[in-house]
């Protein structure tokens, strides 16, 4: 999967939030196999530590991704970007405007201004959307070239809650790179997601939270293989009633 | 002069941005800084003048989803 400037080969997001310390953070990273990690700013204290995680998470050797979590302008997602920029030495920013503090749902108008104003600027967006066709066209009009529709609300490990959407933004945007961002609970979300055709997904509270953070790392990689590898097979259609798939030709008669 | 950095009140005696991180105590190299909710770069700290009054915001990487 290409986006932007980079070939992506494991097709899983990891957050680096909630984890219970440090090396399983860099374990489940490990063991993941993922390629890109999502990061964010907060303020620093005098004498702090945020040069100490960011040392920590460049050893991975991952492909970072900041974001824009917890900003509900344009201005603040701006700003945070462009201090993400400098710090991170990425154009790559995940962008995230908040509309709602109890979903955590989109700002959908108000994420097109900032990824069009990013974009004018040298961003390379990853713009966190809900499952919204006509959306996602303004996005790309803005300039993203990915899409990060929810699969349910950040945090919740609901899973998706509306495969159906999903499965109409696989179709009505063919060659746009589409990942799944939030909503992710369980292997089996993330083995949905890549059999209706995402191209990865993005996940943190499901493996962070986990019981074992680095099995379920290795449990969610596996999953999304699985999944991208079942959409490529091209699964059989659904029947109401069952066919034999034993052949019926040949078959004795014995009574 | 009095300064809000990261929502404290803080009293500086420097004018510019990068005297009054270092009064502050942001030794960091990975910090990134804007004043009054505009990124300042940290090329343009040495030419940024603080007023009084003025909002500094101060941030530093951090684990996010």
């Amino acid at each position: 999967m290409r986006i932007y400037d980079a070939d992506i080969s494991v097709p899983m997001f990891l957050g680096t939030a909630q984890y219970p310390s440090p090396a399983i953070l860099q374990q489940a990273i490990r063991a993941s196999g993922c390629e890109v990690v999502t990061v964010s700013l907060r303020r620093e204290t005098a004498g702090g530590t945020g040069a100490g995680f960011w040392d920590m998470l460049r050893a991975t050797g991952a492909r970072i991704l900041p974001n824009t979590a917890g900003c509900h302008s344009v201005q603040e997602a701006v700003t945070t970007a462009q201090m993400a920029r400098e710090i991170f030495a990425t154009e790559w920013i995940k962008l995230e405007v908040i509309g709602h503090a109890d979903n955590l749902q989109p700002d959908v108008f108000a994420l097109v201004e900032a990824a069009r104003i990013l974009t004018a600027d040298g961003f390379k967006v990853f713009p966190y959307m809900t499952d919204d066709l006509i959306v996602g066209e303004k996005l790309l009009e803005a300039g993203c070239k990915v899409l990060m529709p929810w699969g349910a609300p950040i945090g919740s490990g609901q899973g998706l809650r509306v495969p159906d959407a999903l499965r109409a933004m696989r179709a009505h945007f063919a060659d746009v790179p589409l990942i799944v961002d939030a909503g992710i609970g369980r292997p089996s979300d993330a083995v949905q997601a890549m059999e209706l055709g995402m191209d990865a997904i993005l996940l943190n509270t499901a493996v962070a939270k986990a019981g074992d953070p680095v099995g379920m790392a290795r449990a969610m990689a596996l999953a999304v293989e699985a999944g991208r590898a079942g959409f490529a097979a091209e699964p059989i259609d659904r029947r109401d009633v069952a066919v034999p798939s034993t052949p019926v030709l040949g078959l004795a008669e014995l009574m | 002069m009095h300064i809000t950095v990261n929502a404290s009140a803080h009293d500086i005696s420097t004018e510019t941005l990068d005297a009054a991180l270092v009064e502050l105590g942001f030794t960091s190299p990975a910090i990134a800084t804007a004043v009054n909710g505009q990124f300042v770069p940290a090329s343009a700290r040495g030419a940024t003048i603080l007023n009084s009054g003025d909002r500094l915001e101060v941030l530093a990487p951090m684990q996010g989803g």
